[in-house]
């Protein structure tokens, strides 16, 4: 074999193991992106269909002024503010809630807040001791008119525009 | 009331959307990404002989067309059983495996006799065994992939697995050193005199399985209970406990297996997992400390007291100082630094190097054997291919929704990185040199069988993760009655008083 065919190929190896190198990256770069569109997505939960509208537009608020925040109004979180956006809001005792409450009364997994169509909901997790919307026990998904307390063990919450 | 308020849709309506919109299965370009991958290691096997006989055989490229096919056939199982497993993850992993058989059909090559050089058989010698074992893994690994179609099964095996793991690990330790030691380091299983089994390779999956099992169910206990000391969340002293326990093991390994590797593999997996699981940064902090501490207090009682020590205190006194002794115990450290040297930055070309002079090329020091040959310009994308590995394997553990996949995944792709770190870090003299293996390069078939299983069971947890969220119709199907899975997964914001 002539030496200069085997030094070619030598830098022709190491160059084309690069570009494999590189490849692969581009296969993730791409991937990522994938993933990216795909977080959005999120199955429907039990109980509530998926929007029927346009997926991908956020959905406009129907009647009356839309929810902005959630606050704590009472409970050892008083005064805390969450800004809802449009992901759900998960409220528990668990390390990986949304909003993390550390209430005798208030389970691992307690309730969560989804929204819909711009109006939120309360759905309760199947905690021990309930979740309560003003006086009424929530049973299934149930809409939060603004301003309406939301009872976890000694914590409340209100939506607020 | 809200039936009303909601326009409601039929679940079967929603998977399909989703199903539509993330039906991006990559698995053409995983195919594309293979090709590349063996027209590399047959390039590679073509410039060997060019190099080394001077001439290319006509059948060089039949190794390289055997790993093909059963790479090809594993990519079949792949479409077939995990669609939308990581399309990156099988490639990289069969660029180094192909790599390594070509590497050791090289040196194959290098020990042969000019008569027996111009026809080495497939399957003959070192190379051909590698690559006998290679289709052995890559069947064990489809064959993982056609019987776990879940990865959250495994959890109800944790205990037996733990149970296998631990008598694993102990085997070679309480056998007597005929049956059970190799190079000073009691690792094996030793069947005759040429065939012999490491459990400790398959341990590392067993064991991993477990810890992510365990810390799953304790998660809560580990994270919640914690005092603050100097803003760092540490635990309460009756949590340390599976800690202790894990680092005596790999201590007793330490002094029983004389291999500080290993010990380190199984510490650094249980505390990575531990870390996953709790996110205390304390954990790392802790687990460093007491591995630090132990492996210091080894040393300081192989140079006084010797006995089980002295093995870890000789390794400890080569990696201070190789040429100290460089015909004598730091031999192979100190040629494998000099075959790494020669090599430089763009290596003699495949086939050119040595690798006959450095002892134990075909199991640790592969990687410097390929080094001179490749130099650091090859031995660097070896080591991005490893990296990418590792971080598609982490990325499945953040894209899976529950906690178990999440500590699994995690768990498995750090202790591969970890394992080429020990390795790495030994032939490069960045840390104490152990026998440990060198993932998918190094000869051996229970290394290779272990890697390859945990690499099916990384497509596994990343199918899973990346497959679309189906209603309740889909494999992914969430058990009735209890939460919905995708609240694991909902972006956490903590808000603290």
């Amino acid at each position: 074999m002539p030496e200069l065919v085997i030094t070619v190929a030598r830098f022709g190896f190491l160059i084309l193991l690069w570009i494999f190198v590189f490849t692969v990256v581009g296969v993730i770069r791409r991937d990522l992106f994938a993933g990216a569109r795909s977080g959005r997505l999120v199955a429907a939960p039990r109980g509530i269909g998926a929007s029927t509208g346009q997926p991908g537009k956020p959905a406009k608020a129907k009647r009356g002024r839309a929810a902005h925040q959630l606050v704590v109004t009472a409970g050892q979180l008083a005064g805390t503010r969450i800004t809802l956006g449009e992901a759900q809001i998960t409220i528990g005792r668990a390390e990986d809630s949304t909003l993390v409450i550390t209430d005798d009364y208030a389970s691992a997994r307690h309730a969560r807040l989804l929204p819909r169509d711009g109006q939120w909901y309360v759905e309760d997790l199947g905690s021990t001791n309930g979740t309560y919307l003003d006086r009424a026990k929530v049973t299934g998904p149930t809409p939060v008119p603004l301003g309406v307390p939301i009872r976890i063990g000694r914590t409340s919450l209100e939506l607020r525009p | 009331m809200t039936a009303a308020a909601v326009p409601a849709a039929s679940p079967a309506s929603t998977g399909e959307q989703s199903g539509v919109r993330l039906a991006r299965s990559r698995r053409n370009a995983e195919l594309s990404l293979l090709l590349l991958a063996m027209v590399l290691v047959a390039a590679y096997a073509a410039m060997v002989e060019a190099k080394a006989l001077d001439t290319i055989t006509p059948d060089f490229w039949i190794p390289a067309a055997a790993l093909g096919l059963v790479f090809l056939g594993l990519h079949l199982v792949i479409r077939w059983l995990a669609p939308y497993a990581d399309p990156a993850l099988l490639p990289a992993v069969a660029l180094l495996n192909g790599i390594g058989v070509g590497f050791l059909r090289r040196y194959d090559l290098a020990k042969a006799t000019p008569a027996e050089r111009e026809d080495l058989a497939v399957f003959a010698g070192t190379g051909g065994r590698q690559l006998a074992w290679t289709l052995l893994a890559v069947m064990l690994a489809a064959a993982l992939l056609a019987i776990l179609r879940d990865h959250r099964s495994l959890s109800r095996y944790a205990y037996t697995l733990g149970l296998a793991g631990i008598v694993l690990v102990m085997i070679p330790a309480v056998l007597p050193s005929r049956f059970s030691e190799i190079n000073g380091a009691k690792l094996w299983i030793k069947f005759g005199s040429f065939f012999s089994i490491q459990p400790g390779e398959f341990a590392k999956l067993a064991l991993l399985t477990f810890f992510a099992y365990y810390l799953v169910r304790k998660r809560e206990v580990l994270s919640l209970a914690s005092r603050r000391v100097l803003g760092i969340d540490f635990p309460r002293g009756r949590d340390l406990g599976p800690v202790l326990v894990v680092w005596l093991i790999s201590l007793l390994v330490l002094i029983f297996e004389k291999d500080l590797g290993t010990s380190l593999l199984y510490f650094g997996m249980f505390v990575v997992t531990l870390y996953i699981a709790t996110e205390r940064v304390s954990w790392l902090l802790i687990g460093l400390i007491l591995f630090f501490g132990g492996a210091y207090l080894a040393y300081l009682l192989g140079s006084t007291v010797g006995g089980p020590f002295a093995n870890f205190y000789d390794r400890a006194q080569i990696w201070l100082d190789p040429f100290a002794e460089p015909y004598d115990r730091g031999y192979q450290l100190v040629q494998g630094l000099l075959t790494l040297g020669t090599g430089g930055l763009f290596g003699a070309g495949p086939g050119g190097g040595q690798p006959a002079l450095l002892p134990e090329v075909q199991t640790d020091f592969i990687f410097a054997g390929i080094g001179e040959e490749i130099g650091l310009f090859g031995l660097s994308a070896l080591l991005v291919i490893y990296l990418l590995i590792v971080e598609r394997g982490l990325r499945a553990a953040l894209a899976v929704r529950d906690s178990f996949g999440k500590l699994l995944a995690g768990g498995l792709a750090f202790t591969l990185g970890l394992q080429v770190f020990v390795i790495v870090g030994g032939i490069s003299k960045l840390i104490p040199l152990t026998g440990q293996t060198t993932p998918f390069l190094s000869a051996g078939g229970s290394s290779l069988m272990a890697n390859w299983l945990l690499i099916a069971l990384l497509l596994r947890v990343s199918d899973g993760a990346r497959r679309p969220v189906t209603g309740a119709g889909g494999p992914a199907a969430r058990p009735a009655g209890g939460p919905p899975e995708q609240l694991h997964g909902a972006p956490t914001e903590v808000i603290r008083p």
